[in-house]
């Protein structure tokens, strides 16, 4: 972490040339969290497909973000670790694992890699719903509360504009 | 990110409006005040007699400038300084005659928040309203004036958006009615023609540094007789009003960019509007999804400021940064709050026109060549992001 305004090097390298952009046709799970009154949002698409030992895999993975510097490059990052990953595995990635990769995120900054991996969890969370599968209780939870938070966060700024 | 880099590219400075590079000919003009004519101004020797003379030569050339007495003018460290002078200074020297005090809603956090402590303090504040341009109604100022009205004030010109308020028709009001009247001149001293009587003003903030001169050196123009309070103390410095020792180079720069804007401003202004209007005609016929923000004629010649749909402020800032272009957003992911700037929501902005907000500032050494290449990459940058953004069309 740390508490200036300036971001590393590698934060800039994905604010560049961000991996994994774009949309999925037809995917198999949609993740969009966010809103556009507090300035984030990011849509996550995934492709799951079972891997030689049956095991389902988050295929490929793009995504599309309206967003600061910071919530690009969490967003390149996230997508870089998820993929190739078991839904189990990518469902343990840790915000701590982007901030790291990203070499530190400015303090005021780093809810941008909570809310990449709010896109990734809800993706699966999706993908899982389509397909009436189980949902493992962390992530019905994660996704509750992910709903709960945006809903406390518009409400929030809504009266801050107001007020003004 | 890497300074030596950054040093290397091309850089290209369009945020005048946030600071300027002082002038070689004021870094000129101060360099004396610094070892050989350091004296203090309040000491007897020849030292000290050679500061005061200096001061208030330097005070004369200021108040030229705004056609005031020199005795009008006191020093101060910033405009901040300045409006938190002007605001508590009033309000506690003339709670006997009323406690209401009235501002527009887009003046600088400076007067933003002192007004809200005042708020806090016992003192009734009125926010007046302003139309999509950022313009104050007049009307209004007079509809909200009563019989405890101590003070309105009306910011000349709108740092974000560049909107050149209706000062004179406000000062007239309160001119009539009684009130004192301030006006928060930080972005158009030196850069446009001011002449306190002309707008009735009784208070009048300016920063140095805005144009051409030194950081750490604002004024104050309050006309004679208007009471108000200090807010230091001490040894009774600048006619008791502001006691600290005079940082008398600083202000020897600040007269010298008075001097210097009073000779260049009139074909400064108009170069500047000239360039002014080529970025801004050079966006609109280039860039879809945008939006001219603040006023298009009553406007700073130097200010430009745009929405553009899909993409956010902050992006564009850094991914112009690294094309060597300095410019600056009122978008909440820049700002250390996080929240969306408090001029562009007050002219009804949707939020995600103001997350898009871009504003350029021109200045002295802004050339041609420099608006050309803010147009040749510019559409590129909004389109790379727009890419990005789920929001595309």
């Amino acid at each position: 972490m740390n508490n200036n305004k300036i971001y590393t090097k590698k934060v800039i390298e994905h604010f560049k040339n961000p991996h994994n952009l774009g949309k999925i046709k037809n995917p198999d799970g949609i993740g969009k969290v966010g809103n556009l009154i507090c300035g984030d949002v990011m849509h996550i698409y995934i492709q799951v497909e079972k891997n030689k030992k049956g095991k389902e895999i988050i295929k490929n993975i793009k995504f599309e973000t309206f967003g600061c510097v910071a919530a690009l490059s969490t967003s390149s990052v996230i997508t870089d670790l998820a993929k190739g990953k078991t839904l189990d595995k990518a469902l343990q990635i840790n915000k701590d694992d982007i901030v790291k990769i990203l070499g530190g995120l400015p303090a005021i900054k780093l809810h941008c890699s909570v809310l990449a991996m709010d896109a990734l969890s809800e993706a699966i969370y999706d993908y899982l719903a389509k397909n009436k599968r189980e949902i493992p209780k962390e992530l019905q939870k994660r996704h509750k509360k992910i709903k709960k938070d945006l809903e406390v966060i518009e409400k929030r700024y809504e009266g801050l504009l107001k007020k003004k | 990110m890497n300074n030596k880099k950054i040093m290397a590219k091309k850089r290209i400075y369009l945020d005048y409006g946030a600071t300027t590079p002082v002038d070689p000919r004021v870094i000129k003009a101060m360099i004396p005040f610094f070892n050989e004519k350091f004296g203090n101004t309040m000491s007897l020797h020849g030292f000290g007699q050679e500061a005061k003379l200096v001061l208030e030569k330097s005070r004369e050339q200021v108040a030229d400038l705004i056609k005031a007495k020199a005795n009008e003018i006191i020093f101060t460290s910033s405009a901040t300084e300045s409006n938190n002078l002007v605001l508590k200074g009033i309000a506690f020297s003339n709670r006997k005659k009323g406690n209401h005090i009235i501002i527009s809603p887009i003046e600088h956090p400076c007067i933003m928040e002192t007004a809200k402590w005042l708020e806090k303090n016992g003192f009734e504040i009125s926010r007046l309203s302003i139309d999509k341009y950022g313009l104050v109604d007049p009307k209004e100022v007079k509809k909200l004036i009563k019989k405890e009205t101590i003070l309105v004030s009306v910011m000349h010109a709108n740092n974000e958006i560049g909107t050149i308020e209706p000062i004179k028709e406000i000062g007239a009001i309160c001119k009539k009615q009684g009130v004192y009247f301030h006006t928060d001149a930080t972005q158009t001293f030196g850069k446009i023609p001011i002449d306190v009587n002309e707008i009735n003003a009784d208070l009048l903030s300016a920063s140095s540094h805005k144009f051409y001169g030194p950081k750490g050196v604002g004024c104050l123009f309050i006309r004679e007789g208007v009471k108000i309070t200090p807010l230091l103390h001490g040894g009774g410095h600048e006619s008791g009003l502001r006691s600290a020792t005079v940082n008398v180079a600083g202000i020897v720069g600040f007269a010298k960019a008075v001097e210097l804007a009073k000779k260049e401003m009139k074909k400064e202004s108009k170069q500047l509007a000239e360039l002014r209007d080529k970025l801004i005609k050079g966006i609109s016929g280039n860039i879809k999804d945008i939006q001219l923000n603040g006023h298009p004629e009553k406007r700073l010649p130097n200010n430009v400021n745009f929405s553009f749909s899909f993409v956010e402020g902050e992006s564009l800032v850094i991914q112009l940064d690294l094309l060597g272009i300095a410019v600056s957003t009122g978008s909440a992911c820049s700002s250390d709050k996080l929240l969306p700037s408090h001029v562009l929501s007050a002219i009804k902005l949707k939020p995600y026109q103001i997350h898009g907000s871009l504003r350029f500032t021109l200045g002295r050494w802004t050339k041609e060549a420099d608006i050309d290449y803010v147009l040749k990459v510019l559409p590129n940058v909004v389109e790379k992001l727009r890419e990005i953004s789920p929001y595309k069309k």
